[in-house]
């Protein structure tokens, strides 16, 4: 049980030096990256570049494996539908990222620095978290009626 | 340019190597929104996982405040107003999208699931179209 939390936790860790280092958690230059008219920088589109290189190569190589290292089974996602969840979802976060400069991961770790603009992100993105689990909630209920 | 480059090249195979050293040892995706997400709900058997995962990402905040702090830098040209929208929005969306840039951009894209790579297409293209529209105005 310890393990499994303690693995979770460098995860979580080496994740955000990764955000850090490599300009993600600089609002102002994700904002510059996502404005084409202005001054464009370009470099944060490295960042999905070493992620995913990095990424593609030892994905492969663990899959190999019959178990991961503290659990049973492995959990990939299945689902295969292209549907209007993904893509409104999609969307609305992209808005959101382009108004805001900062993604889920990047926000979380901006607290740190106690900074007004990364605690008002984070407070209203669990708030819009939470609207998504009544909004889920209602549309199933009304499906069960 | 090119330190800039090179500092998101090497910030990003860091992504990679936690998103590889999550999937290895507890043999699932690293998803920010889905782990962050998954909190919200009642407490179950994988709740102690995604906390410690948060607190990892917080700790790790820590560390670039003492060590890097110039890494941390916040929209100086946004509004508060704009940012509280920018955090609704991000949340909802990721939750109904079933993921932000890590879960589906960076693991999507690695296993090509068509899925992330339609869902990171489109909010690369939302996000280029609202920061170039705010730039403009």
């Amino acid at each position: 049980m310890m393990k499994k939390n303690i693995a979770s936790l460098i995860a979580g860790f080496i994740f955000a030096l990764g955000l850090g280092l490599s300009g993600m958690t600089n609002a102002d230059k994700v904002i510059g990256f996502l404005n084409l008219a202005g001054d464009w920088d370009p470099s944060l589109a490295f960042v999905m570049i070493g992620a995913i290189g990095v990424h593609v190569v030892l994905y492969r190589f663990i899959l190999r494996r019959p178990s991961p290292l503290f659990h049973d089974t492995f959990h990939i996602p299945t689902s295969k539908d292209i549907d209007r969840d993904l893509v409104v979802g999609a969307s609305l976060f992209g808005i959101g990222w382009g108004l805001g400069g900062y993604c889920p991961g990047p926000g979380l770790v901006s607290l740190s620095s106690g900074g007004v603009a990364a605690v008002t992100f984070v407070a209203f993105m669990l708030f819009g978290m939470f609207l998504h689990k009544l909004f889920i909630k209602r549309r199933t209920d009304a499906e069960v009626i | 340019m090119i330190e800039s480059i090179l500092y998101a090249i090497l910030g990003g195979a860091l992504i990679g190597l936690a998103s590889s050293w999550f999937l290895y040892a507890k043999g699932r995706i690293a998803g920010i929104s889905g782990i962050v997400g998954g909190l919200l709900g009642v407490w179950d058997s994988n709740s102690s996982w995604k906390l410690t995962f948060l607190i990892g990402l917080l700790l790790g905040g820590g560390l670039l405040v003492l060590m890097f702090p110039q890494a941390i830098v916040p929209p100086t040209g946004r509004s508060i107003y704009f940012v509280a929208a920018a955090g609704l929005l991000v949340g909802f969306g990721t939750r109904l999208g079933n993921g932000c840039t890590s879960g589906h951009g960076v693991c999507g894209l690695s296993r090509f699931s068509t899925r992330s790579l339609i869902a990171t297409c489109t909010f690369m293209l939302t996000g280029f179209i609202t920061a170039t529209i705010m730039g403009v105005l």
